[in-house]
């Protein structure tokens, strides 16, 4: 198959692993995120794709081929790094296409190409330059052009947005979309940044301790978690996350903390067979509702955000936020009503995490 | 705080004097004729200055010579030229691959080899000047200009290779992945990316290596046998090995010739040397 393949791919460091039997499909014109935080694997992960570190055991195949053995330059990827790794001694214009110059492609072809290239990425006034004269935002598109002017299957970037600042990496976001929009290539995206793995991704990787924890499409990651991680990492402010029990009193299902019961709406028919079993409430802020029928919170602190607030409430023996609009002024110490969206809350097992619902 | 400034000034001008006073002192001296020097006293300005003295350290003075030679330093000087540019080249060149290789790829032993370098870099050289003079000895270039380079790359290499390694350590994992990348073997690595960038190092190791092999005596005269007498030996012959009355102005004036290489590299490329310093200070 085109796009990347990974195969019980495992990594040891002297005798330590750090990932066992990873197995990934990543389709042709995919733009596949691996999303995690620091030291979860996902760098490991990609220069093993890359090959700039060898696998301890597994494969891996891109566009159909067995790459596994090969040299970096010769697996048809391209990589664009948090650093740039710009040459610091080239030109931008010979920075673009020392790939190609290493190939062995003649002069006048490379500079065709190093041309077209800059000219999609508008950096063609800054070609002469050295790197060392280019603002942050301008190192980056450098380091984009020179995967670009490769024209590989398929593209590396090794959180290529962190170095920057929130308004351009907002632009840049943008304009890394366009560009898969437009070339439609494979792309692998390292980060640890949700927003990004949101906005862009086709496809998320969500990995902890060396190993997956979910691949699916951004939607279903965030509202379908395959586990208490998953649920935790994806989404800000945090999901809420109680203990306690479903219980089903008067045609009315709730969930019983001990210290109080939540009213929960719109459970769908498979939660039924969950009624009696204790396990861990997932509750994003915007799954709480005000209803006058639910159970009495109280008010401890607003935080508007603008085109949000972010209510922290007092309820059922522990603390809870709620997302709503800006309008309603909410006074501490008031006391409000709640009820959770039972058809968009998660429910966890307590022992292992995994999702029951 | 002015109070301050002062004594610092007072200071530096104190250390200045001190430093410059003997250099002053040769050059006034050789601007004299013996006479002079010897009816004044050596801090007098020279009342007729004269490069006579210069010009019989440069080229002899055929009109009384011991042997067939005319005693001058031009000669030698050539045969220092011919010793130290080859010297210079090929310890730098190869301190500066090995160097890059150490630092970047990881071979088995690297770090041995490294440590046996740091070693090398800090047993005197007198300790190992009988095994050297047999080594070049059998290898037929002993007493020759050849004999006497392979010995100063031998030397030198250790200390550039070590600069070279804690220079090249220092650049970025990332700058490396992406030369694998784009395809950039061992050679090309270095040609394109590493060289390029150590510039400033590669300065400073210029200079200093251009600095030890020229200054160097001992090597020269141990290795140099009477065809590859470096400038330094011709020197001391001329200085120490003469009849009748000492000619402190032709002294002066060869130790002045000696010395001016040196003067002359320090002073051409001395804000590349502080660089390059200044770099190694921050980066390493």
């Amino acid at each position: 198959m085109n796009g990347v393949e990974l195969r019980n791919v495992t990594k040891a460091y002297a005798g330590l692993t750090v990932m066992e039997n990873i197995n990934l499909e990543i389709a042709d014109g995919d733009f596949l995120v691996l999303l995690g935080p620091s030291g979860c694997g996902k760098s490991t992960l990609l220069n093993m794709i890359a090959g700039l570190e060898p696998v301890t055991g597994g494969s891996i195949d891109i566009n159909g081929r067995d790459v596994t053995e090969l040299e970096p330059d010769a697996r048809d990827i391209a990589m664009v790094f948090q650093s740039y790794a710009l040459y610091p001694t080239m030109s931008v214009r010979k920075n673009i296409g020392f790939g190609l110059k290493m190939a062995g492609m003649p002069k006048s072809e490379i500079e065709e190409r190093v041309n077209e290239v800059a000219e999609l990425l508008q950096i063609t006034p800054l070609l002469d330059r050295k790197p060392s004269q280019l603002s942050g935002g301008q190192q980056q598109r450098v380091a984009i052009g020179r995967a670009l002017v490769r024209e590989p299957a398929v593209f590396l970037f090794d959180e290529p947005l962190s170095n920057l600042d929130a308004k351009l990496r907002a632009d840049m976001r943008i304009e890394l979309k366009r560009l898969h929009e437009r070339l439609g290539r494979t792309i692998v995206y390292v980060t640890h940044d949700q927003i990004e793995a949101m906005t862009l991704a086709t496809k998320v990787v969500v990995l902890d301790r060396g190993s997956i924890q979910q691949a699916d499409t951004p939607e279903t990651v965030y509202r379908r978690p395959a586990n208490r991680f998953v649920a935790s990492f994806v989404g800000a402010p945090t999901m809420n996350f109680v203990d306690g029990t479903l219980v089903r009193d008067c045609d009315q299902v709730f969930f019983d903390t001990g210290n109080g019961k939540l009213p929960l709406v719109h459970v769908p028919a498979a939660a039924n067979d969950l009624i009696g079993r204790p396990m861990t409430l997932g509750a994003r802020p915007e799954h709480l509702m005000f209803d006058d029928v639910g159970i009495s919170a109280r008010v401890v602190l607003a935080e508007p955000t603008g085109p949000d607030q972010y209510v922290r409430l007092a309820v059922a023996g522990g603390e809870m936020t709620a997302r709503c609009g800006p309008e309603q002024a909410f006074e501490p110490g008031s006391d409000i009503n709640i009820v959770v969206d039972g058809a968009r809350m998660s429910l966890f097992d307590q022992q292992n995490g995994q999702a029951l619902l | 705080m002015r109070y301050n400034r002062w004594a610092l000034y007072g200071l530096l001008c104190l250390a200045a004097i001190m430093i410059m006073a003997p250099v002053f002192i040769m050059i006034s001296t050789s601007l004299k004729s013996m006479d002079e020097i010897r009816n004044g006293s050596i801090f007098t300005l020279p009342a007729d200055p004269s490069f006579a003295a210069w010009s019989k350290a440069w080229l002899g003075d055929c009109t009384q010579t011991l042997g067939k030679k005319c005693g001058g330093l031009s000669s030698s000087f050539m045969t220092s030229v011919q010793i130290v540019i080859p010297a210079l080249f090929l310890s730098v060149g190869l301190g500066a691959v090995t160097g890059y290789s150490l630092a970047v790829w990881k071979m088995k032993g690297a770090n041995v080899m490294f440590a046996a370098l740091l070693v090398g870099m800090f047993i005197p050289p007198q300790v190992t000047l009988y095994p050297l003079i047999i080594m070049i000895r059998e290898l037929g270039i002993f007493g020759s200009i050849p004999g006497l380079i392979l010995v100063h790359v031998i030397w030198g290499v250790a200390f550039t290779t070590m600069m070279f390694r804690n220079f090249f350590k220092t650049v970025p994992q990332d700058l490396l992945k992406a030369a694998r990348i784009d395809g950039a073997g061992f050679w090309a690595l270095f040609w394109h990316v590493m060289l390029p960038l150590s510039l400033p190092i590669l300065g400073v190791a210029m200079i200093l290596q251009f600095t030890y092999i020229w200054n160097d005596f001992l090597l020269g005269l141990t290795f140099g046998g009477r065809s590859g007498q470096p400038m330094t030996v011709a020197l001391n012959n001329l200085v120490g090995s003469q009849f009748g009355e000492k000619e402190y102005n032709v002294d002066m004036a060869a130790t002045m010739l000696t010395a001016l290489p040196t003067l002359a590299v320090y002073l051409l490329s001395g804000r590349l040397f502080v660089r390059g310093i200044a770099a190694g200070a921050v980066k390493g």
